[in-house]
């Protein structure tokens, strides 16, 4: 283990690293703490001036109820919510079978394919902006959670089948090769064979492009406008004009925003992590 | 037709003989055909379209005039472009940052002592909420009468600055702000690199008398290469992503000082003073030029690997 286990360093060096971690972290959460406190206190503090002091009263569920029953929150919440999980859902079906189709079969151009949805996963937003608000608007989907959706199941296909194929390649390919001796048709092999082994990555997949579905502004701003469609980040926005110079409910209400993914990384860490290193990392 | 009734286990395998003889060819065909035309229509042949868009004057609505290459011409002069494209280069040299930076808190970090697992999901934590929150949360970090900065600042006799307030800072202060998000994205990749690190060659090289700095540099580091590779990659493509920040936090602001190709191209497309796609676009195809140079870099590195296997 590298570096060197703190428990062969003297008693003192232990004792000044286990202290250390807890401050490193206030430090490095420093912004963050400040919000969360800024969340739990009055109205009238601020006025005060009393930014930094101890709150003079704890308003926690005055401000977070504000933010739930008195604000759009709660509808940009759920439109956060009816983009995020098709798009999950959609896109790791898709990436199911290409990245089965490119890991499996051997054919001419398997590798340019492959190559194809990498690099689209790496291009540059403003590339596709123009062409592809043009194209939801004569579908008739701008300023649709529809239009959203079918972007992001597109371009989040990329990425998943990067991981997909990857992923395929590692599993015993003799058990493959032993269905399809046996005479199983394909798409047998697939889902009766591969799809049970693929459980992990799916999982992965799946917590990852939520957080990033979730955590996307750049798209909600371009294709849709307004609180019918717009999610929660592009929300957040609109919802501080409403409340502006209010630091205690802006603070509530970008906790709420950015709760969501926070809870699903702490449920299912292992996965988000193993997703993260792309499975390059092990 | 009687047989027809006996039970079959593999009920399609014995259809039409066209099928069965083409299935290695049909199979992975099938399989492809939904995702890769979603692909195609989203992301593949919007590309070219914004390269045809640049050579037009377009307001988004009317009859696209063809002009050419004079959106390129105007780039060529625009002030405000070449700011961008230096912001950019800042974001981009600054960004690595993240890469020592996330390798240091690793090795910080890489103890067992107790509770270590909850403190290393919460160093990591800035990833996972959104750039616009983050954004927020440093705005007011930076706040000139009531931020956490100032404030301490001012605790140790120094003077009050306005980050984001400053033509010459604010982009050094969205930067730090990316920064932190990312520090935590590379400190994850190099905790899990460093899991897999050989625990028998750490002991040769001790016994060695390798240690600190020496070790690391060539024994540990040489180990980590996926992860640093990986680290590289999404650094890259983030530093030039930016984008969310920059609108939450200054909106381009103070005087554009901190637009880069990404903000200026959006600007620029749907800006409230009328749509400029064409310009956009023509903005756009230089960031992706820029990109392609990494892209095209990452797939060669893939492709070696691919052939080393």
């Amino acid at each position: 283990m590298f570096p060197r286990p703190i428990q062969q360093a003297s008693r003192p060096a232990q004792i000044t690293y286990q202290s250390l971690i807890p401050v490193a972290l206030l430090m490095w959460l420093l912004p963050l703490v400040a919000v969360a406190i800024f969340s739990i206190k009055p109205d009238t503090d601020f006025t005060a001036g009393n930014y930094w002091g101890w709150p003079s009263s704890f308003q926690g569920l005055a401000n977070y109820g504000k933010v739930f029953f008195e604000s759009d929150m709660p509808r940009y919440l759920m439109n956060s919510v009816l983009i995020t999980v098709p798009t999950v859902i959609g896109a790791v079906a898709l990436s199911c079978m290409t990245g089965f189709a490119l890991g499996v079969y051997k054919f001419r151009g398997n590798l340019w394919l492959f190559f194809m949805f990498v690099a689209g996963n790496f291009v540059p937003f403003q590339i596709l902006m123009v062409p592809v608000r043009d194209l939801t608007l004569d579908l008739g989907l701008y300023n649709t959670k529809m239009g959203l959706v079918l972007f992001h199941v597109a371009f989040q296909t990329g990425f998943c089948t990067l991981f997909m194929r990857n992923f395929i390649r590692a599993l015993p390919f003799e058990l493959i090769e032993a269905a399809r001796v046996e005479g199983v048709a394909e798409w047998r092999i697939f889902w009766f064979v591969v799809l049970p082994l693929m459980k992990p990555a799916i999982a992965a997949l799946s917590v990852l492009i939520f957080t990033f579905i979730w955590n996307d502004y750049f798209w909600a701003v371009v294709l849709t406008q307004g609180a019918e469609s717009q999610p929660v980040t592009a929300g957040i926005t609109s919802f501080n004009a409403q409340y502006r110079a209010a630091y205690h409910l802006m603070s509530a209400g970008s906790i709420v925003a950015a709760l969501p993914p926070v809870a699903m990384f702490f449920l299912m860490q292992r996965h988000f992590i193993a997703g993260l290193t792309l499975g390059a990392v092990k | 037709m009687t047989t027809a009734t006996l039970p079959d286990t593999h009920a399609d395998s014995g259809g039409p003989g066209f099928l069965r003889r083409h299935r290695m060819t049909l199979a992975p065909l099938l399989f492809l055909a939904p995702g890769v035309l979603f692909f195609l229509v989203y992301v593949i042949f919007p590309i070219f379209q914004s390269f045809q868009v640049s050579f037009y004057r377009w307001d988004g609505l009317g009859q696209p005039e063809f002009i050419g290459l004079q959106n390129y011409q105007e780039l060529a002069t625009d002030r405000a472009f070449e700011v961008s494209l230096w912001n950019n280069m800042k974001w981009l040299v600054l960004y690595l940052l993240a890469i020592p930076g996330g390798l240091f808190i690793a090795l910080f970090l890489n103890q067992t002592v107790a509770g270590i697992r909850i403190y290393k999901s919460l160093f990591f934590f800035p990833f996972v909420i959104s750039q616009v929150v983050v954004g927020l949360v440093f705005t007011w970090f930076y706040d000139p009468t009531f931020g956490l900065l100032n404030t301490l600042l001012e605790s140790i006799g120094l003077p009050a600055i306005n980050v984001l307030g400053d033509p010459t800072l604010a982009t050094y202060g969205i930067i730090a702000a990316g920064l932190w998000p990312q520090i935590a994205y590379c400190m994850i990749l190099y905790l899990t690199g460093l899991n897999a690190v050989d625990p028998e060659q750490i002991e040769a090289a001790r016994l060695d008398g390798a240690k600190g700095l020496r070790m690391l540099w060539h024994v540990i580091l040489p180990q980590l290469r996926p992860a640093t590779f990986i680290a590289f990659v999404v650094t890259i493509i983030g530093a030039l992503r930016s984008f969310d920040l920059i609108s939450i936090m200054t909106n381009g602001g103070p005087f554009g000082s901190t637009r880069v190709l990404s903000f200026y191209m959006f600007e620029k497309a749907l800006s409230e003073y009328g749509f400029r796609m064409g310009y956009g676009a023509a903005i756009a195809v230089v960031l992706f030029l820029i990109m392609l140079c990494f892209i095209a870099y990452f797939l060669w590195s893939m492709w070696r690997q691919e052939r080393g296997r």
